[in-house]
């Protein structure tokens, strides 16, 4: 029966980036259940080169598709390296990061396995029989589905970032790097990424981000985003926005949290100024640490708070960023 | 030029959510279902496509009857026709099995171009369009934010974490739509009445040559739904805005240690 488990590795800039590793890390604890080892497949020029990091988080042996075509994300040409390598590992399951590439690529990969795929999951273990189980919110949050598969090979499946540690292993195994070819010619790609723009202004993305400082109508008026935007800074987090402010183009839909939005779950998230609509609370209620500050003392969104603070948040706001500031440099 | 649209029939998304007694379905009284969100903006780059030039935009769901009334939506807004693949299993399947059903109705429309939202609102899976795109072994790009259409090839932006991915392809082609792409636009009165008037043909699987002999059985399999655990309630914190503010940042260092 086969044990192993494989992970895709998505790089950027060369770079394997933290989702990858923490699914590595997962493949890992996993993998002592299944008695198999942890296989990752890397793509484009120079995913070799990402073995010793690989190797720290547990991984055995590397796939790699180093061809210059599949630097950039080509879905068609990702599922079939990923499914190739699959088929080599004889892998039980597949592990991708819950990424806006991973979840894009993991249902094509699946089809073309024809087996099954749990997206976005929160908890995941193989049982005794081998079946893949896992536990992923659905309805924006609202609730978490218990799902399982049983019998397809590999099962496939997506993980939520920011949810399973990335932990280095005591005793790194030395990775057997296998070189495949590219099992699509560059010029029969039905489709590619020909560039990837960034805003000069890097700012976290709120799926990813260890800390959101979130923000509603509360704020009366778009350039009122500019405390927000101080706040995170300050804790080295991410701007989020309520949907009925991204509604009236004060921010992007990008920072939108909530159904229609993101799901998210950092360490911390602070909501300023929002009330907590059903839709807004499903997406965020699984942060690990919650403040709400809010002038409505009988808002929704104190409900779902661990700390709140019921005052005008144009005088907290600021003050509260003095203090975080404070407290840094102590 | 022939556009397909696929409608999945969801729980609105102010819905709120009560697990019914089974364990692993929704309590589905007092819900209102209504054509999941993101599939509104795949159906209106559909229409805008069509209205500025030519072709048939045709809406197809899979699953229940009672599915017909999103379908019917459709229409309002300004889909040509509709084509529901009926069959209650469709419910309850899982995505690749929706995947195949949706597959045979592209291959039967001979469609050029076929949008979809990026997931489906209630489960959230993100499966159902890429996994089309691999069984009909045409290019897809997902949540889709704009899209440029220059004869038979297409330039699509995507978000991705800290920027904007641009992809270029070939038609035929897959697209799945991200919030943003285009402003929905509602049904007017006029489009309500010409909707009952186009047509709407119920098929079963069998008639599209789809075989349902694992319908029964799908591959991922939902155990059950559960409620997040409840939180205890916030512990408020008074005094005044600078007093509140650094007994606040106090307990996120030393109780909470999130900071």
């Amino acid at each position: 029966m086969s044990s192993n488990i494989l992970v895709f590795a998505e790089r950027r800039d060369g770079e394997i980036r933290r989702p990858a590793l923490e699914a590595v890390s997962t493949a890992y604890r996993l993998a002592q259940t299944t008695g198999g080892k942890v296989d990752v497949v890397a793509l484009g020029p120079g995913a070799s080169g990402c073995a010793e990091a690989l190797a720290a988080h547990g991984a055995s042996r590397l796939f790699v598709v180093e061809a210059e075509h599949a630097e950039l994300y080509a879905p068609q040409l990702y599922a079939a390296c990923v499914a190739e390598a699959a088929k080599l590992s004889d892998a039980a399951a597949l592990l991708v990061p819950g990424t806006a590439m991973g979840r894009d690529l993991a249902p094509r990969a699946t089809a073309r396995l024809g087996t099954a795929c749990a997206t976005d999951l929160v908890e995941i273990e193989i049982s005794e029989g081998g079946a893949l189980k896992g536990k992923r919110p659905v309805y924006a949050g609202q609730a978490y589905a218990r799902v399982s598969i049983p019998d397809a090979r590999p099962a496939v499946a997506s993980l939520r970032p920011n949810v399973f540690p990335a932990v280095e292993v005591d005793a790194p195994a030395t990775v057997e790097v296998v070189a495949l070819d590219a099992p699509i010619a560059a010029a029969d790609l039905g489709v590619r990424t020909v560039s990837v723009e960034k805003p000069d202004q890097q700012e976290l993305d709120v799926a990813e981000a260890p800390v959101i400082v979130a923000g509603g109508r509360g704020l009366k008026e778009a350039k009122n985003f500019s405390l927000i935007r101080d706040l995170a800074q300050v804790l080295g987090g991410a701007v989020g926005a309520s949907r009925a402010v991204v509604d009236s183009d004060w921010i992007a839909h990008a920072n939108q949290v909530g159904q229609t939005g993101k799901v998210v779950s950092p360490n911390l998230y602070i909501a300023c100024g929002i009330s907590g609509a059903v839709q807004h609370l499903a997406g965020m209620s699984s942060s690990k640490v919650i403040v709400a500050i809010n002038k409505d003392p009988d808002a929704p969104i104190f409900s779902v708070a661990d700390y709140g603070i019921v005052g005008d948040l144009f005088e907290i706001l600021p003050a509260f960023t003095e203090a975080v500031r404070t407290l840094k440099a102590g | 030029m022939k556009f397909v649209v696929a409608i999945k029939h969801v729980p609105d998304t102010e819905t709120k959510i009560k697990i019914a007694a089974d364990g692993k379905s929704i309590e589905e009284a007092g819900v209102k279902w209504v054509v999941s969100t993101f599939d509104e903006f795949a159906l209106q780059e559909a229409i805008n496509l069509r209205n500025a030039g030519e072709g048939e935009v045709v809406a197809v769901g899979a699953g229940r009857e009672a599915s017909q009334k999103s379908l019917r939506q459709a229409l309002a807004v300004g889909a040509d026709r509709a084509l529901l693949i009926n069959d209650e299993r469709y419910e309850r399947c899982d995505a690749l099995q929706r995947a195949t059903a949706l597959a045979a109705a592209v291959r039967a429309e001979e469609a050029d171009l076929v949008f979809l939202g990026k997931y489906g609102v209630g489960t959230d899976e993100w499966q159902t369009g890429p996994m089309l795109a691999e069984l009909l072994g045409w290019p897809h790009v997902g949540a889709i934010t704009k899209l440029e259409l220059d004869g038979d090839k297409f330039t699509a932006r995507r978000d991705v974490e800290g920027g904007v991915e641009v992809l270029e392809g070939n038609l035929p082609a897959v697209l799945t739509c991200e919030k943003g792409l285009n402003e929905p636009a509602y049904a007017s009165l006029k489009g309500i009445m010409a909707a009952k008037k186009k047509p709407l043909d119920i098929k079963t699987p069998a008639e599209l040559g789809i075989d349902v002999t694992d319908l029964d059985s799908p591959k991922l399999i939902w155990e059950g739904l559960e409620v997040p655990p409840a939180r205890t309630g916030a512990k408020l914190i008074d005094g005044e805005a600078h007093e509140a503010a650094a007994t606040l940042a106090r307990l996120l260092r030393e109780e909470a240690k999130v900071i």
